[in-house]
């Protein structure tokens, strides 16, 4: 039976509006990528170990064969599937976050996609061009000179020796590096050196381009120049893909959003839910109280005399809640076995998916509050209208004596919450995740006519 | 990919990725596609090499020129094993020349996959300019010792015949033959990594089956005795190569058709067998290398 071949480029008619199948830029269906690891991938180092490890395999498949066992296939701790049936479309000059965790087979999806590496199962189909940035500055040689490693890379790239001439001073004036185009790269700094590669990755002009996480490196200003540039790619009617960790950048470039878990499409869709849903933990973890007479978030040398903590949208006994809404009264329990010792301040922290200190309260904020806690016994902590965004925050508490200074009990994370979007403003909108951590009211007008006529 | 594709504007190419199994086609087109990056690859090899050295490109010919005179005092004088009736100098480099241009090609292709594993495992193009850069980079240094060596016989004064317009394609008899070698070693390379111990002293010894320091005729004068067939030394395909080199360029007569086509057979299988094994290799080396 003849095989097909693996690669068939042939021209596909038309990029006219009419048709159909030209609006499709890349589908994928059932891919899936297993690797072997451990034992079944470092032996075999060498053509001793193989000869030998061939005759060993050959034996033991004869012993299985007497003892009448099946056929031997690489058992489940041998290999690992870094994608499972991974299949979705992307339209041309869509812009498509792909976005999940370490090890979720982001960076395989591109290879694949890049034909860098080979799918073990299904198929892609990809319409156009691909160009690939999975690392900045592939095959960059020390010793050659900027200029020399702009041609080289970009011939690397794919670019044709008229297109990089063509867009030559383009590229430098991009990187900023004009002064020293002619010094071998070996002197450059990295900032420089990044600046350079990303300018000639960024003069790309394929149909579909392919970033990974190469936004990592760079100052501020560079990425945000980066950022710009492949905005207008996009903008260009140019298909992208997108991986990045920076989910702000992810939210601000692309339209659509793929989640991958463990190598399997989690979710997809708008990119604002997609990267909601990542952000998000698993609903099972909010229970609303949390015991923490043993908890992991407890600093070293603390005594444990915070015993619990539970949260609940108001003061009357209520159920406790895991998830509250934007503007939401936010009432903190807080159980605690102080022993003899004696505590006059109370603390409790609370802080954003980032671990970032959004605001701190404490007793010694409210006035009049002048209460001393021995004993076993429960102090309670209302916040009025919390006009907390949507999001996922985490509550630090913190017990100490006033005078002398003494830190008792400092727990973190020692309770978990989200809080939900609830139409605060009364119009349906309101901040995103990524906007900030409160939804603070705005009043809005335009001044008179009179002075927008001068 | 790049711009090669496109035969007219609004065409798109459409590509199907999916695993492939078995032997896969060679794709010779594709490499045409890609003859800028060979040529930039090879251009990078060359400069590299000589950026930052003192001796830059007179190092093409100091090794040679030194290897020969060691030759010419140890074989040439001391041993005396002959010289086909030419000084053996102009022998021995002649020899020398074609030889240098395979065994460089040679140990710089079998590492060359290894040594371009960044590029295998972020940048997409057909692996095979790889190691068919490796080895073009090396008629660089050959042209400059040809230089040399056309100093050498007008020293001498030996004139070429006719016979000289076989030059280029014996050239390609050797590129053919250290590719050909240079495909298998990288591939297998790639996965074994101990391959690389075994090409220095493999080259090594391959230098002294080769009638490089003495003249082919005596062994073909040997087999003769022996009762063999002379094409059998031909299955050292750089023995056809240098024998026709000295040939071609020096009017030996020591060289016999039958050793010359059994050389071109030889380099024929193993150009076409490296390029399968290599292409159905492929697919492995950016998750091995």
């Amino acid at each position: 039976m003849r095989r097909p071949p693996v690669l068939r480029v042939k021209a596909v008619r038309g990029l006219t509006e009419d048709c159909a199948v030209g609006d499709l830029a890349i589908r994928l269906e059932g891919i899936s990528k297993r690797y072997r690891i451990g034992r079944a991938q470092e032996s075999y180092d060498t053509m001793r170990d193989a000869l030998a490890g061939a005759v060993s395999r050959s034996l033991r498949r004869a012993g299985r064969m007497l003892r009448r066992r099946g056929p031997s296939s690489d058992s489940p701790s041998d290999t690992i599937w870094a994608l499972s049936d991974v299949s979705f479309d992307v339209q041309r000059g869509e812009v498509v976050g792909i976005i999940g965790g370490n090890g979720a087979g982001k960076s395989t999806l591109l290879k694949i996609l890049s034909r860098i590496t080979e799918p073990t199962a299904g198929i892609a189909e990809i319409h156009g061009l691909v160009g690939s940035l999975l690392e900045v500055g592939a095959g960059f040689h020390g010793e050659l000179t900027g200029r020399e490693n702009i041609y080289l890379n970009g011939a690397i790239l794919g670019m044709r020796n008229v297109e990089i001439e063509r867009k030559f001073d383009e590229i430098v004036a991009f990187s900023d590096v004009e002064r020293f185009i002619d010094t071998p790269v070996k002197h450059y700094s990295s900032g420089m050196y990044v600046r350079l590669a990303f300018a000639v990755a960024a003069h790309l002009e394929p149909d579909i381009l392919v970033v990974d996480e190469v936004l990592a490196v760079g100052d501020a200003a560079f990425q945000k120049k980066c950022l710009g540039k492949m905005g207008n790619v996009a903008k260009e009617g140019r298909t992208v893909l997108f991986v990045s960790h920076n989910m702000t950048a992810i939210l601000n470039l692309c339209d659509r959003g793929v989640l991958l878990e463990r190598g399997r499409v989690a979710a997809e869709g708008d990119i604002a839910e997609v990267v909601a849903g990542y952000l998000s933990v698993p609903a099972e973890q909010h229970y609303g109280f949390a015991d923490l007479s043993a908890h992991s978030g407890r600093a070293s040398g603390m005594l444990p005399l915070a015993r619990a903590i539970g949260l609940r949208t108001s003061s009357e006994d209520g159920p406790y809640r895991a998830i509250v809404k934007t503007g939401d009264d936010l009432v903190f329990e807080i159980h605690y076995d102080c022993g003899d010792k004696a505590i006059d301040l109370v603390q409790l922290g609370i802080c954003s998916f980032g671990g970032r200190r959004v605001f701190t309260v404490g007793t010694h904020h409210a006035p009049g509050f002048a209460r001393v806690l021995r004993g076993k016994g429960t102090i309670e902590c209302r916040l009025a209208n919390v006009p907390l965004a949507a999001g996922e925050y985490s509550v630090a508490v913190m017990l100490s004596r006033q005078a002398p200074r003494q830190e008792l009990d400092y727990v973190e994370n020692a309770l978990r919450f989200r809080v939900e979007f609830q139409d605060f403003f009364g119009t349906g909108q309101g901040p995103l995740p990524h906007q900030g951590d409160f939804a603070q009211r705005s009043e809005w007008r335009v001044p008179s006519e009179a002075l927008l006529s001068v | 990919m790049s711009s090669a594709a496109r035969a007219t504007t609004g065409e798109l190419p459409t590509i199907l990725i999916k695993p492939s199994s078995g032997w896969t086609a060679l794709q010779l087109k594709k490499l045409w596609e890609y003859r800028e990056l060979m040529y930039f690859l090879v251009w990078r090899d060359v400069k590299v090499r000589y950026k930052q050295t003192v001796l830059g490109a007179t190092w093409a010919i100091l090794q040679p020129l030194m290897t020969m005179v060691v030759f010419t005092i140890f074989f040439g004088g001391l041993a005396n094993v002959g010289s086909d009736g030419l000084p053996y100098p102009l022998f021995s480099f002649a020899g020398l020349l074609p030889w240098n241009f395979f065994a460089h090609g040679l140990s710089q292709s079998s590492a060359s996959l290894v040594g371009s594993s960044g590029l295998i495992s972020k940048v997409y193009f057909p692996r095979l300019v790889i190691p068919i850069s490796s080895v073009l980079a090396g008629v660089v240094d050959f042209a400059i010792a040809f230089l040399v060596l056309l100093g050498m016989m007008a020293f001498y004064g030996v004139w070429p015949s006719a016979a000289v317009l076989w030059l280029p394609l014996l050239l390609l008899l050797a590129f053919g033959a250290s590719l050909g070698v240079g495909m298998w070693l990288s591939a297998l390379n790639v996965q074994y990594r101990d391959i690389r111990y075994v090409v220095p002293f493999s080259v090594q010894l391959w230098l002294f089956v080769t009638p490089v320091i003495y003249p082919g005729s005596k062994v073909v004068a040997k087999l003769a005795d022996l009762g063999l067939p002379a094409w059998i030394y031909g299955l050292n395909p750089m023995a056809g190569v240098v024998e026709g080199f000295r040939w071609a360029l020096l009017g030996t007569s020591s060289l016999t058709g039958s050793v010359l086509l059994a050389s071109t057979a030889v380099t024929a299988i193993l150009l076409v067998s490296g390029a399968f094994y290599f292409r159905r290799m492929e697919r492995t080396f950016a998750d091995v290398v």
